[in-house]
């Protein structure tokens, strides 16, 4: 019976929100950056699913449904960046630069330190899109050869680690610039990180959001070049 | 109530015409960021009023976050890859964000000065 009621859309939707108002709890409590409720969430998740033995499968039935706001979630982005139009206008050739700087960075840091340390050649493709926001992400890895279930595992892995510790990271590197220290968040981490952005601060957060459109379509220009010179 | 349903409705529609798009122009972009870049010009060109759609994309994008975890929960079906490659997996990832982070950083703010100077 178990097995018939897990395989619904509503167990998944369902222990994917209860864990969700858990975790956002623990956090507004302890106010630990470590304790990120989207990094809470998923490790509870995953650990109940091993506990009950319910197959990954049965999850995703309701998973996906909560998977389909990310789309127009994208869309609305456009909104704080609206908003922030004539800050972002002002400052639109070192938001450019950044991005294309942090493009580079990101794929030639992620695939160079895991070649250097001995990653198969399928893995390190799969490493190099990232930064990018999982749906471009996941067309890039498949286009480059790279496992594209490793490359959204990685994506959302680097958006906790910049949403739990980027702003604070931003600021000891000597960042003061709202405009920079969200591109630098929403760059590296994407709409994890611009989530978190949001919090912290108005422009940041509108910034953030539209590091996440320039990185993904810089890193889209940029991959398949360098796949056809090293792939 | 309506606005919100309203909203609902134009962010929707707007990603359906940027997968429409993607497809047609065989594009590496997805849809949706497509759908961003049409919503940002029908705002800026004055074509859909903000409070159109204010009230669906602010209750969308103060659950952003949320969104994100069945992906995230996705990992656990590749244990076995990752713990074959560990090493180099978690620290490309990590270091590499950092570096992307200082990179964009640094950059975009050297940049802000310097234009800030070249204007006084």
């Amino acid at each position: 019976m178990l097995n018939e009621l897990t395989a619904t859309p509503l167990f998944g939707i369902g222990l994917t929100l209860v864990v969700y108002v858990v975790a956002q709890k623990i956090y507004i409590r302890f106010r630990s950056l470590f304790l990120n409720p989207v990094a809470v969430t998923i490790l509870m998740i995953i650990v109940l699913l091993l506990l009950l033995e319910i197959p990954y499968g049965s999850y995703r039935k309701g998973g996906d449904m909560i998977l389909f706001l990310l789309g127009p979630s994208v869309v609305a982005l456009a909104l704080p960046l609206y908003r922030k139009r004539s800050e972002i206008n002002r400052n639109r050739w070192p938001i450019l630069a950044g991005v294309f700087c942090g493009a580079a960075g990101s794929i030639a840091s992620a695939c160079g330190i895991a070649w250097v340390l001995g990653a198969s050649r399928e893995v390190v493709w799969s490493i190099s899109p990232k930064s990018v926001t999982t749906p471009i992400a996941i067309g890039l890895s498949e286009q480059v050869g790279g496992v594209v279930e490793l490359t959204a595992a990685i994506v959302v892995v680097t958006g906790c680690l910049g949403a739990i510790c980027g702003p604070e990271f931003c600021r000891k590197i000597g960042l003061r610039s709202e405009t920079a220290i969200g591109l630098a968040v929403g760059t590296a981490a994407h709409g994890i990180g611009t989530a978190r952005m949001l919090e912290v601060s108005r422009l940041g957060g509108a910034v953030a959001g539209l590091a996440i459109g320039l990185n993904g379509l810089m890193t889209a220009f940029l991959l398949p070049l360098l796949f056809l010179i090293f792939g | 109530m309506t606005n919100l349903l309203k909203g609902f409705a134009i962010l929707l529609l707007l990603q359906f015409v940027g997968e429409t798009i993607v497809r047609g122009a065989d594009l590496t972009m997805p849809g949706n960021v497509v759908g961003m870049v049409l919503l940002l010009l029908l705002l800026l060109k004055g074509i859909i009023p903000i409070e159109a759609v204010e009230e669906a994309a602010d209750l969308l994008l103060s659950h952003l976050a949320l969104f994100f975890v069945p992906a995230g929960v996705g990992v656990m079906v590749y244990f076995d890859l990752i713990a074959d490659q560990w090493l180099p997996i978690s620290v490309a990832t990590v270091l590499s964000s950092f570096v992307v982070m200082a990179v964009t950083g640094w950059v975009t703010q050297k940049m802000e000065q310097g234009e800030a100077t070249d204007a006084e």
